[in-house]
């Protein structure tokens, strides 16, 4: 843990002051938040707000996608089916012969399944989890390299399960070619992963492709990834796709080039930018692991999302899960669903159910979207620059829910007093084990959200609460069960007031680490 | 005369599979295999071996020397 933190120390003198972007406090209440944390353009609320900025046919595309709506990811959950084992590039954050199933990042998996396999293993798990809304197939190698695998299976699904969203995740070599199959079964989520538009940058990140029966090494391969990722989101845009595009945050490597990627995406119509902190540890085996390729720390991340917002509509919700994943972002229930378990089964698909039940979800997540308005109306004044970060426990629903023992992340919410806006989370270890809080884990959880002024719980012990205190974290479980932007607004107006009759001081808070290692899903 | 898959080295991706012009790869219990029968080191459909050029992991396609060099007849 030590070195994972050192590694993570910021080097914020790498990052150069960002200029030129136009940071706005939207005064129209019609705006109704969204242009709140806006910049150029369209703003970011393209992903965090309701269907108030969006085209009715692009928000009944997204409305119950919780990797494209960061309001639908509290109440929606997506599964990925590991049929697509195969790729067609190497990266050097990647190490493809590790599998682990305590780890929870892309790539991984513990369990590949046949197109057979997974259409089976989809209506299973759509059975139990009647808020899954979209299968997604993102690997654990590339999608579009194992095309006859990946194509199968939707093919079945879009016949059996006609009511689930599918998306694929691909690294955009083989796009181009693949446009009209992903036309033809109504995929209209695509996610492409583009961390550079320059070979240049490129050769570091990619040693080596294989196209058209060929290998390409360094600048030579990176060219011709970049020249196919642009046709290929150049030409799902031209088809109506809404396409996400990942960029992994390398620092020394593509931290400012990002900027240009972003610009590069938004020109060529892409929906979505998803900006990702690098994932890198030497027990992973990847070249970066191995070479002490640091990530980047909490702010440095923030500071590139943040400058990039003006470009893309903005993703801070990514969870970076494993190509199995089952589940809300952030939880995974793959364990359930094994193919074991799934034979066992006895799976009837029904869809009225199913239905119903999304019926209900909905209604909880439009109660999200009204407190958040409401909360925005009643302690929303007007921005004088003062900004804090919360973090948020959480186990979904959108509500202040779960006690600090046993979260195993943190939602992390920017507040300014016009607006209460979602700008990431934090994977932590869990402080309860077995009832007993471990002392131990409390520095790593404060480490992880040292950059908040508060964190909002349902319930929290006398001994976290003491220590939470002692290094300037203020812990609050009088907002327990309410909405989170509410909670956290609320908050905040009652912050504001004791800085203003002088019973605290308003202190910036520092930096914070973005955890590394291995995962276990509790 | 062929190449073979070294078994422990193998990740089972199937990346080799589709890539074969003679169709000399198979899977069984998770891990591929080649056919030395079928294998010609793709002389004379490719520069060169599909197997090595698509695997992910360095020295697991390899020549076998078990066998002689194929000879395009």
């Amino acid at each position: 843990m030590e070195a994972a933190l050192e590694n993570a120390t910021p080097n914020l003198s790498r990052l150069k002051p960002i200029t030129g972007i136009k940071v706005e406090i939207a005064g129209q209440p019609e705006a109704s938040g969204c242009g709140t944390t806006g910049g150029e353009g369209k703003a970011s609320c393209g992903t965090s707000d309701g269907p108030d900025d969006m085209s009715p046919e692009i928000w009944e595309k997204v409305k119950n996608h919780p990797c494209y709506s960061e309001e639908a990811h509290h109440h929606y959950a997506r599964m990925h089916v590991a049929v697509a084992p195969a790729c067609n590039i190497q990266c050097n954050y990647c190490n493809r012969k590790y599998d682990c199933s305590n780890e929870s990042r892309p790539g991984v998996v513990s369990q590949k399944l046949t197109p057979d396999q997974a259409v089976k293993k989809v209506i299973a798990v759509a059975s139990e989890i009647p808020q899954m809304t979209v299968l997604g197939i993102a690997g654990p190698g590339d999608a579009l390299a194992s095309p006859q695998k990946t194509f199968e299976t939707f093919r079945q699904l879009q016949e059996q399960a006609p009511d689930i969203k599918l998306c694929l995740s691909t690294n955009g070599l083989m796009l181009p070619e693949y446009v009209d199959e992903i036309c033809k079964y109504n995929i209209d989520h695509v996610t492409i992963t583009i961390n550079m538009i320059d070979a240049e940058v490129g050769e570091k990140i990619y040693p080596w492709i294989f196209y058209n029966h060929k290998r390409y090494y360094g600048r030579e391969a990176a060219q011709i990834l970049t020249d196919r990722q642009m046709l290929g989101l150049e030409m799902l845009t031209a088809r109506g796709v809404l396409t996400k595009i990942n960029s992994v945050l390398i620092p020394g490597i593509n931290d400012q080039h990002l900027y240009e990627v972003n610009r590069a995406v938004k020109s060529r119509g892409a929906f979505l930018h998803n900006i990702m902190p690098l994932i890198s540890e030497a027990e992973h085996g990847t070249v970066f692991g191995l070479t002490g390729q640091r990530g980047p720390s909490a702010q440095e991340l923030k500071d590139v999302q943040d400058a990039c917002m003006g470009g893309a509509n903005l993703m801070r919700h990514c969870r970076q899960c494993r190509a199995d994943a089952v589940g809300l972002l952030g939880e995974d229930r793959s364990d359930e669903f094994t193919l074991d378990q799934i034979e066992q089964m006895d799976v009837v698909y029904d869809l009225e159910k199913r239905r119903s039940y999304q019926e209900k979800v909905e209604l909880e997540r439009q109660a999200q979207h009204d407190a958040k308005h409401d909360a925005l109306a009643a302690h929303g004044g007007v921005d004088d620059g003062m900004k804090v970060l919360v973090a948020v426990a959480t186990t979904g629903g959108g509500k202040v829910n779960e006690h600090f023992g046993h979260a195993t992340e943190f939602q992390i919410f920017e507040l300014t007093a016009a607006s209460a806006t979602f700008v990431g989370h934090r994977r932590v270890d869990l402080y309860c084990q077995g009832g007993f809080g471990e002392d131990e884990q409390l520095p790593s959880i404060v480490n992880a959200i040292n950059d908040c002024h508060a964190v909002l719980v349902a319930k929290i012990g006398a001994c976290p609460r003491d220590e939470l205190k002692a290094a300037g974290i203020e812990p609050v479980d009088a907002y327990a069960h309410e909405f989170i932007e509410k909670a956290a607004l609320t908050w905040f107006a009652d912050y504001r007031g004791r800085v203003a009759s002088g019973e605290i001081t308003h202190i910036a808070r520092g930096d914070a680490a973005i955890r590394q290692g291995a995962f276990m899903a509790a | 005369m062929a190449y073979k898959i070294v078994g422990s080295q193998c990740t089972g991706c199937s990346a080799c599979e589709p890539e074969c012009p003679n169709e000399a790869i198979f899977e069984k219990n998770g891990v591929f295999y080649i056919k030395p029968e079928k294998c010609t080191e793709c002389i004379g459909h490719f520069d060169e071996a599909q197997c090595v050029a698509a695997c992910p992991v360095d020295k697991t396609c390899i020549i076998d020397n078990a066998y002689p060099r194929y000879q395009a007849s």
